[in-house]
């Protein structure tokens, strides 16, 4: 950025764009989008260089009430949207926020695949362990025995999806777990994940008041990490493994390649002609 | 050759050979010997199941002429051994008066094709070969071929070395004494062709580089795609040339992720498309739609091969019209375009780059296995001849600092408004896949569904599109229309009927949504007898034309499935002969 320009400190609320959420009074993620704008604040990022992505769910309504250019893409789709938009521009800090369901089951796969691609990207998931929007049905993180959805009247009997273990298999190069009801510690990550040069992931427990209300109870079970982040992936394993779910902080951050295409023309499509000419 | 007359104006001729055999090599080598000798040519291929070697045939003719469409037979059949040629066999339609060639070594030849009638001359390719140091079988027969066809050594010979040049000396140099040891042993006369021209400066070019080339003409400068047959030459071809033009190739975990990365990269303002066949296409639909309602160009380029689900992958069918057309859920206009010819891959794709940036939507542009994979000798496709329209050039109408209302998707006489690029302050907006207001943010309200409907319909459909929506050849009474890659046959089945006195108008439709359904109407005219030609089973584009009121009731229909390429004779006849194949 042009140095001689200044640009006026611009506070968190400056960042919340004028659309007012549809989210239930007292959802988590409330907590997540204060978090989010308080983070850009922090790092003083200029709204038309942050470019917030995501998919479809409760959660994933966030970028439109952030004022910064946006994308609120299909189900399952926001790593590919955010991944293409990296690639063209590099220049822009990307951030993709949404669900679980739209992470970890119908996106599950392109999760995999950004992970590995290690981009420079930041990527909030909302884990309420529930489909909020569709109105409470089980989702990949959901416990087996939770049986309140009518689709899955006698739970989903399948042991939950552990994101953290999935992210460190698959390449993620940072990876934690925030709080929706520790407004300072998800800031204070957040601000990490966005400053990490690769792919940060970052699991949010964002409780869903409406067909989750006993995540209230979440305030009373999170815990600080005990240890000092690792750059061990041996390491990382087996903390994430022994980890209750309920851990707050950073548990793994390393340096790995980021994938980012960065060419410099030197050619024009009439020279290119050239090769077919006989 | 004296025997074949019709070589003085070209010829069609196949090679075939098992895995290894270099049937396909030959013919490439073949190829660029004819474009070199001042010809036009058409190469196609037909390779069996196998991932790898196994039987495979090329097929090509050449002549005088542009050659947009294979013959109805073959004059000579090159056989370099018969192993399962049976799988080939009605890709190749010999008659009394074809020529087989083959060494007396191959092995018998296969029944099915001594059945035709076609005479037999053994040669001693095989002798020859083992004559020379590393001595290949296909090329002592390409080299006599080539003297039995009257093409100048030294264009074999060039050709030869733009084909294996890259292989390097080891290659090159026993191939080269192959071809002179085979085009000396010619016991023909040589034919010089001195009926010709010098050579054109033409091009060698594939249907699938010709898209590349048209994309990148366009201005696309991102790719994000998954490989599938017979799409991935494409891919192949753009992902090294856009890292020199300074743009990139992702190579994406799936269709699902390929298209929404360049929904995201298009978004980002860098001109992106896809190339996939049916089966990503399939995947690809519910992100079309995003890419409609968010308004954020892009471009697919579907290589058709035969369908349902993964069906005949190798092969080449017009069967994706329909999911095309109507894949996407909700009313969601977008554009159809179809590739008329290899050359023409260039310009539909370039076309189609301009019209999905300018107006800000979504181009699908159909070409198929027989484009994509066929190569041919064709005259350098100039600038873009029809792509004028209402701005010139096409292209994205960007916000800029001096927009006064930078409401994203504000409803504006043409229906496109100005899309802020990020990274422009004050132009931030939330792109959206909800139904929206102006300003972008979700809205379920009637009014607003309705305005944004009538925008993106109208911004399509109120349109100049100008010359490009269809090409239209010759004048007459009788009309064949097609669309895409039939447009090849057609022209040439039209052209006989004017040769012979039936005076015959063709039109091939490049753009098929929106329907140019007034201009339609007009090429029509008053013709007494109207076909319909396209090669699928359920005459797509046929029930199209109807439902969009765009055909007299008199029309008829001529659909046929793949995976055997539409000829020029068969076209003739479902013309003519009105009693057998008249439409239910
Ligand atoms: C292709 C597709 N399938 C299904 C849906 C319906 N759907 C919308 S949001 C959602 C689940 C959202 O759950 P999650 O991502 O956890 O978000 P939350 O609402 O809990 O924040 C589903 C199934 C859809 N929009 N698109
Ligand atoms: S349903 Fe749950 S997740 Fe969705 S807005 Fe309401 S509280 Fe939040
Ligand atoms: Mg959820």
């Amino acid at each position: 950025m042009d140095t001689a320009i200044v640009t006026p400190t611009l506070r968190a609320k400056d960042y919340k764009s004028e659309v007012a959420p549809v989210w239930c009074p007292g959802c988590g993620d409330f907590a997540v989008l204060s978090a989010v704008t308080k983070a850009l604040a922090h790092l003083k990022l200029a709204k038309e260089r942050v470019a917030m992505i995501s998919g479809i769910g409760c959660s994933s309504r966030l970028p439109a009430y952030v004022d910064a250019y946006g994308f609120h893409g299909i189900h399952g789709r926001a790593l590919p949207l955010a991944s293409g938009l990296k690639a063209a521009r590099p220049d822009l800090t990307v951030i993709v926020a949404g669900g679980d369901g739209d992470g970890f089951s119908i996106g599950g796969n392109h999760f995999l695949h950004a992970c590995r691609r290690n981009m420079d990207l930041t990527y909030i998931v909302m884990d309420n362990e529930v489909y909020g929007m569709t109105k409470g049905q089980a989702s990949p993180t959901t416990q087996p025995d939770w049986a309140k959805s009518k689709l899955t009247p006698h739970g989903t009997g399948m042991r939950p999806f552990l994101p953290t273990a999935i992210a460190l298999a698959a390449g993620a190069s940072f990876i934690a777990r925030g709080f929706a009801g520790d407004p300072n510690g998800l800031t204070k990550l957040l601000v990490e994940a966005i400053e990490h040069p690769g792919f940060a992931f970052l699991q949010v427990l964002s409780p869903c008041q409406t067909f989750r209300p006993e995540q209230k109870e979440w305030k009373h079970l999170v815990h600080p990490v005990d240890t000092a982040p690792t750059d061990d992936p041996v390491e990382a394993a087996r903390f994430i493994q022994a980890d209750d779910g309920m851990a707050l902080g950073l548990f793994y951050v390393r340096r790995l390649p980021i994938w980012q295409p960065q060419n410099q023309p030197t050619a024009t499509p009439a020279d290119l002609e050239r090769e077919f000419a006989l | 050759m004296t025997e074949r007359s019709t070589l003085a104006g070209g010829a069609a001729l196949a090679i075939t050979g098992s895995g290894g055999s270099g049937a396909v090599t030959a013919g490439l080598i073949l190829l660029a010997a004819v474009g070199r000798a001042g010809y036009y040519g058409l190469l196609g291929r037909s390779a069996g199941p196998q991932i790898r070697g196994g039987e495979s045939a090329a097929m090509l003719r050449f002549g005088p002429r542009p050659i947009e469409c294979m013959d109805d037979r073959f004059d000579l059949l090159i056989g370099l051994d018969w192993e399962n040629v049976a799988r080939f066999a009605d890709e190749l339609p010999l008659d009394r008066s074809s020529l087989i060639l083959t060494d007396a070594q191959a092995g018998p030849i296969p029944e099915i094709l001594v059945r035709s009638g076609a005479q037999v001359r053994s040669l001693p390719w095989k002798a020859l070969a083992d004559a020379q140091p590393e001595g290949r079988m296909n090329m002592v027969a390409l080299g006599m071929v080539g003297a039995m066809l009257g093409l100048p050594l030294d264009a074999l010979e060039a050709g030869a070395r733009a084909t294996l040049g890259g292989k390097g000396g080891r290659v090159l140099t026993p191939a080269l004494d192959c071809i002179r040891s085979g085009y000396s042993a010619a016991d023909t006369a040589h034919v010089p062709p001195s009926a010709l021209a010098p050579p054109v400066a033409g091009w060698n070019i594939s249907g699938n580089e010709a898209a590349g080339l048209g994309a990148v003409r366009g201005g696309v400068r991102f790719v994000a795609a998954y490989p599938i047959t017979p799409a991935s030459e494409v891919l192949e071809w753009l992902a090294p040339r856009l890292e020199l033009l300074g743009g990139s190739l992702l190579q994406a975990e799936d269709e699902l992720a390929s298209i929404n990365m360049i929904i995201g990269s298009s978004f980002g303002g860098v001109p992106s498309l896809t190339a996939t066949s049916g089966p990503g296409l399939s995947l690809m639909v519910e992100g079309l739609g995003l890419a409609v309602a968010s308004e954020t160009p892009v471009v697919v380029v579907n290589v058709q091969r035969g369908g349902p689900s993964t069906g005949i992958p190798t092969k080449s069918e017009q069967s994706d019209l329909n999911i095309a057309l109507y894949g996407l859920h909700g009313d969601a206009p977008h554009l159809v375009l179809a590739a008329l010819g290899i050359r023409d891959c260039v310009y539909t794709v370039e076309w189609a780059v301009g019209l999905a940036e300018h107006l800000q939507t979504v181009a699908i542009v159909l070409s198929d296995q027989m484009l994509g994979q066929s190569r041919a000798i064709v005259d350098p496709p100039g600038d873009l001849p029809f792509g004028a329209g209402q701005r010139t050039p096409l292209q994205r109408l960007i916000g800029n600092d001096a927009d006064t209302d930078h409401r994203r998707y504000r409803p504006s006489p043409d229906g496109v408004s100005p899309m802020a690029l990020p990274g422009l302050p004050g132009g931030m907006y939330t792109a959206e896949g909800l139904e929206h207001g102006p300003g972008g943010a979700p809205s379920s309200r009637a009014i607003d569904h309705a305005e944004q409907l009538d925008k993106r319909l109208h911004k399509l459909t109120g349109f100049d599109y100008g010359l490009g929506w269809a090409e239209i050849r010759g004048e007459g009474d009788h009309l064949l229309l097609t669309w895409g890659s039939s447009a090849g046959p057609v022209f040439e089945a039209a052209q006989r009927l004017r040769d012979s006195g039936t005076p015959t108008r063709a039109i091939a439709l490049r753009l098929l949504a929106p329907l140019q359904r007034d201009a339609l109407l007009e090429a029509i005219g008053s013709a007494g007898s109207i076909l319909v030609v396209e090669q699928n089973q359920t005459a797509q584009c046929f029930a199209y034309l109807h439902s969009q009121r765009a055909l007299p009731l008199h029309a008829r229909s001529y659909a046929r499935p793949g995976p055997l390429p539409l000829r020029p004779a068969e076209i003739m006849r479902a013309l003519t002969d009105r009693d057998e194949r008249e439409e239910t």
